[in-house]
């Protein structure tokens, strides 16, 4: 249920990137958007995103599939801003009780929806497209981040497709102890909040070993490390920040253009 | 001193296992946030927002180590994000926002004491900060009497039951089970 | 190229009052090739942990000293290449040929010579795959292989092996056997942890036999030690040699059937497989490393639901629920009448000492106070798991965990009981006694199943065997 497997098509010209660059081309991407609440920025953003797809081998059923969550996001934004919008300027369009839904309200809720779309989505190819291991090695080599953090947290991260099978050994466990919640809703409960807990302690169990296993094989040591897989930041690398900014501040400066530029704060 | 504040390796796997175990967690909290939980409107919903912040304070009290606050919290967003929440990536933000919060706490304290109240200070703090982060950033325009405020203390107090005590009480029952033998947290217990 | 000075040390691990172990006085020259034996609990596996310098100061208290070419071993791990005994928790990386790169790296090796390096010892060991092999998709025996390869990649003037071989296939096992055979050049000092000694010496020239209540009991050349000590040794649990074990066979033929499975399988996991299970039987299930032999005893537990096939328990076993499948059985009936003991034992554990994991089913199951506390007693002193009764499950050596484990499932005397792999791990006494506890309960009118790559096992219980092939 849990995937953590890259899905890219292999050999795709951008998923091929540097795994920091990636990530920071996103990151500059989605933040220069988080920066308006109008709805044409975004919407620009959107359309881009879904037109570079293709070059980081993500097919469009794919990103559907692991973007459906923030479908569920954005309805919750809608509501709450339908129920508690502040500004309520603009010809009504509804008028049910204390419901009050203007043309104002819903530019507004539309920029947000749009907004958390545009800046969802690109998390999402960096992460589809990323393995882990690449990731920690590209962050060690070319973002100087600390090694051994790194590496602790790449060691961590291979548990957790296999949280779910150690859920389904405590479960089993058990069941042939001759534990079981049966029909009964709080038993079944308290059978459920005591399986996560095992599932924890398991967990860091399984995490205690690991960092003697690690330490057994010289981890931090205090000997220089070498690295044997090469992550290289190439000029291509940097062309891909440099475009996501570009495109990110295009989308800006067509909605300022339009006059529909409305600043986070102000 | 000093080399009591270094972290060893077993600090930064356990501090990351905490931040795997609750990113699945964020993932599977997104999902019922978003679902089932939809049933109880905003603000009201902040009620549940405590689990959020649960491992700034946790992995806090089990590492005691500086940073500590600040990795797993961070740690356990970003793996939250790899699995895909609803929030995206915005999350890579917000979670070490709210994880510096947190870490502010033990820093006033100069990661000398790990009680009780300390943890509920880390925790309300954290949980301050993700709401304001919240109304500004996702709730734009939300009028501040109706939404706003019982928004934020909805939070904070969330915050302060589930992540502070919670962290607490769950410190205690792992130290318990032996599993945090390594820790100073499991310090105290009867020889066999 | 490594020699290795004990002297006087103990270990005392934090939350427990016994040392486990004490008064160790121990010379090991370059080159020599050491087998370190001693009863379940001996500490052993303490013992090399130290030597690894994989005992931190924290967790527990040290008297003596430990010296690795006289230096102290926490400062030098880069001489020192170690396998223990769970294989899945030391493999840190996700795909084969990055775990065992990852030591090499951690010593600073130049980036050309690492991955000629991580070929020649996945080569050595007989890895049957590429670096690419997710390390999550391998089992047992193919971790342990990887784990060995790891460490020999590091050419470790002094190599700790302990019980690189449970778990094994016979085959697989001979492959490791003569992996680190092969690996092993004129001045790399070995030190191997074995129950099972007669497989084990080939590769040895000095035994050193560990007392478990403090100090070294023997000392010396393979055939001095047995020679000399010999009765003794075997007495107290080891492994000697020629001294054989008297089997156990059934004396009644069979009694009614209670279990049968029909093409039980689960694709990919186990082909379609028929069998019968019978009271007053021990049934021994055989079978390669990734055979599925755990995936029936799984099924057959009604643990898991089948993929093709059922399972089916007769009136006998189950009454009128004998309609339904046990996968369907409510648990506290499931645990009354079939009992399961899984491959790893930790995976079983439930509560947080040794005597309530004991106490768990009979509680469940309905036995009054007095009851339980006899069983548990019981099992507890024959089984050498007395003085751990407040211990918490998780701190137990290999062999008493899987110990504990199976009493857990003797503890409901149900009227089938399925093991996986119970004996491994075990020195000849608690070999022993669990040999005769099956045996008792077969010959009282159980179903005994068991899962197992030991042959000394299936020699001295088994009345039927069942081989799987893999798939
Ligand atoms: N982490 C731990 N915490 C507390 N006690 C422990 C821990 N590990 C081992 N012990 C105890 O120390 C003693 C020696 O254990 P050790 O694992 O060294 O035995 P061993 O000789 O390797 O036994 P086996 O052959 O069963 O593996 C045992 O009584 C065990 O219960
Ligand atoms: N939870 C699981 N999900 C998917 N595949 C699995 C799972 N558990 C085991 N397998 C695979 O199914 C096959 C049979 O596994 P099983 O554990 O039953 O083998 P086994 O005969 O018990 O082997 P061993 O002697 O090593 O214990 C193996 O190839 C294994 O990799
Ligand atoms: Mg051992
Ligand atoms: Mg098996």
């Amino acid at each position: 249920m849990i995937n953590v497997e890259p899905v890219a098509v292999p050999g795709a010209p951008l998923a091929r990137r540097n795994p920091v660059a990636k990530l920071a081309a996103a990151l500059v991407f989605s933040f220069i958007l988080i920066a308006t609440l109008d709805p044409v920025a975004p919407a620009i953003a959107i359309a881009v995103e879904l037109a570079v797809l293709p070059l980081f081998g993500v097919r469009y059923g794919v990103l559907a599939r692991r973007a459906w969550p923030l479908l569920a996001s954005a309805g919750g934004i809608l509501v709450t801003l339908v129920l508690f919008a502040a500004d309520r300027s603009g010809p009504v369009l509804v008028e049910a009780g204390p419901v009050l839904v203007t043309q104002g309200v819903l530019v507004t809720a539309l920029g947000l929806v749009l907004r958390m779309l545009a800046v969802a989505l690109p998390g999402i190819i960096v992460f589809a497209t990323t393995d882990a291991t690449d990731l920690a090695d590209a962050l060690i080599q070319n973002a100087k981040a600390p090694a051994r953090f790194a590496i602790g947290a790449l060691a961590a991260f291979r548990l957790v497709p296999l949280l779910e099978q150690e859920w389904r050994m405590i479960s089993m466990a058990r069941r042939a102890r001759g534990v079981d919640a049966g029909r009964n809703p709080v038993a079944r409960l308290r059978l459920f909040v005591s399986t996560a807990f095992a599932l924890l302690v398991g967990a860091i169990r399984r995490g205690t070993r690991l960092a003697v296993a690690m330490d057994a094989r010289g981890f931090d040591a205090g000997t220089p490390r070498t690295v044997a897989r090469r992550q290289r930041f190439t000029a291509a690398d940097g062309l891909l920040i440099l475009g996501a900014t570009a495109l990110a501040g295009a989308a800006l400066a067509v909605s300022v253009v339009l006059g529909t530029f409305r600043p986070l704060i102000g | 001193m000093d080399n009591n504040n270094r972290w060893r390796t077993i600090d930064i796997v356990i501090a990351s296992v905490l931040g795997v175990a609750f990113g699945v967690i964020f993932w599977a909290w997104g999902l019922l946030w978003n679902g089932p939980a939809d049933a109880i409107p905003l603000p009201g919903r902040a009620v549940l927002y405590g689990v959020w912040l649960v491992p700034a304070v946790l992995g806090a009290l089990v590492v005691r180590k500086p940073g500590a606050a600040f990795y797993t919290l961070t740690f356990a967003a970003l793996v939250s994000v790899a699995l895909g929440t609803s929030w995206g990536w915005t999350i890579v933000v917000q979670g070490p926002l709210e994880a510096a919060a947190g870490e502010l706490a033990f820093a006033l304290f100069a990661y000398r004491t790990y009680r009780l109240p300390v943890a509920l200070l880390a925790a309300t703090l954290a949980g301050l900060a993700a709401s304001i982060y919240d109304v500004f950033v996702w709730y734009p325009g939300t009028a501040w009497g109706s939404f706003r405020l019982p928004y934020i203390l909805l939070t904070a107090a969330s915050s302060l039951v589930v992540a502070g005590l919670g962290s607490v009480a769950l410190t205690r029952a792992l130290a318990n089970t032996g599993a945090l033998d390594r820790f100073p947290a499991a310090r105290d217990r009867a020889p066999i | 190229m490594s020699a290795v000075g004990v002297r006087g040390f103990g270990w005392r691990h934090a939350g427990r009052k016994a040392w486990a172990v004490r008064g160790v006085d121990l010379r090991i020259d370059r080159g020599e090739r050491v087998l370190l034996l001693g009863p379940s609990g001996a500490g052993k596996s303490t013992l090399l942990a130290a030597l690894a310098g994989l005992l931190p100061e924290d967790s527990g208290e040290q008297e003596g000293t430990v010296e690795i070419d006289g230096l102290d071993p926490r400062k030098a791990r880069e001489r020192v290449g170690v396998v223990f005994q769970d294989p899945e928790t030391q493999l840190v990386m996700a795909r084969a040929g990055d775990d065992v790169a990852f030591g090499l790296e951690n010593r600073g090796v130049p980036a050309e010579e690492i991955w000629p390096r991580v070929d020649e010892a996945l080569r050595r060991v007989g890895f049957p795959y590429g670096r690419d092999r997710p390390t999550a998709a391998l089992s047992g025996g193919e971790q342990q292989r990887l784990a060995l390869a790891g460490a020999l990649a590091l050419r470790p003037g002094l190599l700790l092996l302990d019980e690189p071989t449970a778990n094994l296939d016979p085959a697989g096992a001979t492959l490791v056997r003569r992996a680190v055979a092969d690996a092993l050049d004129a001045d790399t000092t070995l030190i191997l942890v074995e129950h099972r000694v007669a497989e084990a010496l080939p590769l040895v020239d000095r035994v050193v036999v560990l007392e478990p209540g403090g100090g070294v009991r023997a000392d010396g050349s393979p055939e001095a030690v047995f020679a000399a000590h010999g009765e003794a040794l075997a007495a107290a649990g080891v492994w000697v040699p020629g001294h054989t074990v008297p089997p156990r066979h059934a004396t009644a033929p069979p009694g009614e059937a209670l279990l049968a499975a029909d093409r039980l399988g689960l694709p990919p996991r186990l082909a379609p497989t028929d069998l019968q299970v019978r009271a007053g039987e021990a049934l021994a299930v055989l079978g390669p490393n990734g055979a599925g032999k755990s995936t029936l005893a799984l099924l057959l537990g009604g643990l898991l639901r089948p993929g093709i096939g059922a399972a089916t328990a007769t009136a006998a076993l189950a009454g009128r629920d004998a309609r339904t499948p046990p996968h369907r059985w409510r648990a506290p009936a499931l645990a009354r009448r079939i009992g399961s003991v899984f491959q790893d034992p930790e995976h079983q554990f439930v509560t947080g000492t040794v005597r309530d994991e004991l106490a768990l089913g009979p509680r469940r199951t309905g036995q009054d106070e007095a009851a339980v506390r006899a069983t548990v007693d019981g099992l507890l002193d024959r089984l050498g798991l007395a003085r751990l009764a407040g211990a918490n499950p998780y701190t137990l050596s290999g062999g008493e965990a899987r110990r504990l484990s199976v009493a857990t499932a003797l503890a409901t005397a149900p009227r089938l009981i399925i093991c996986d792999e119970p004996t491994f791990g075990q020195d000849r006494r608690t070999w022993r006694e669990l040999v005769d506890l099956f045996a008792e309960l077969r010959d009282a009118g159980h179903g005994v199943v068991t899962v197992t790559h030991d042959p000394d096992f299936v020699a001295a219980l088994a009345d039927r065997t069942v081989t799987l092939e893999r798939a």
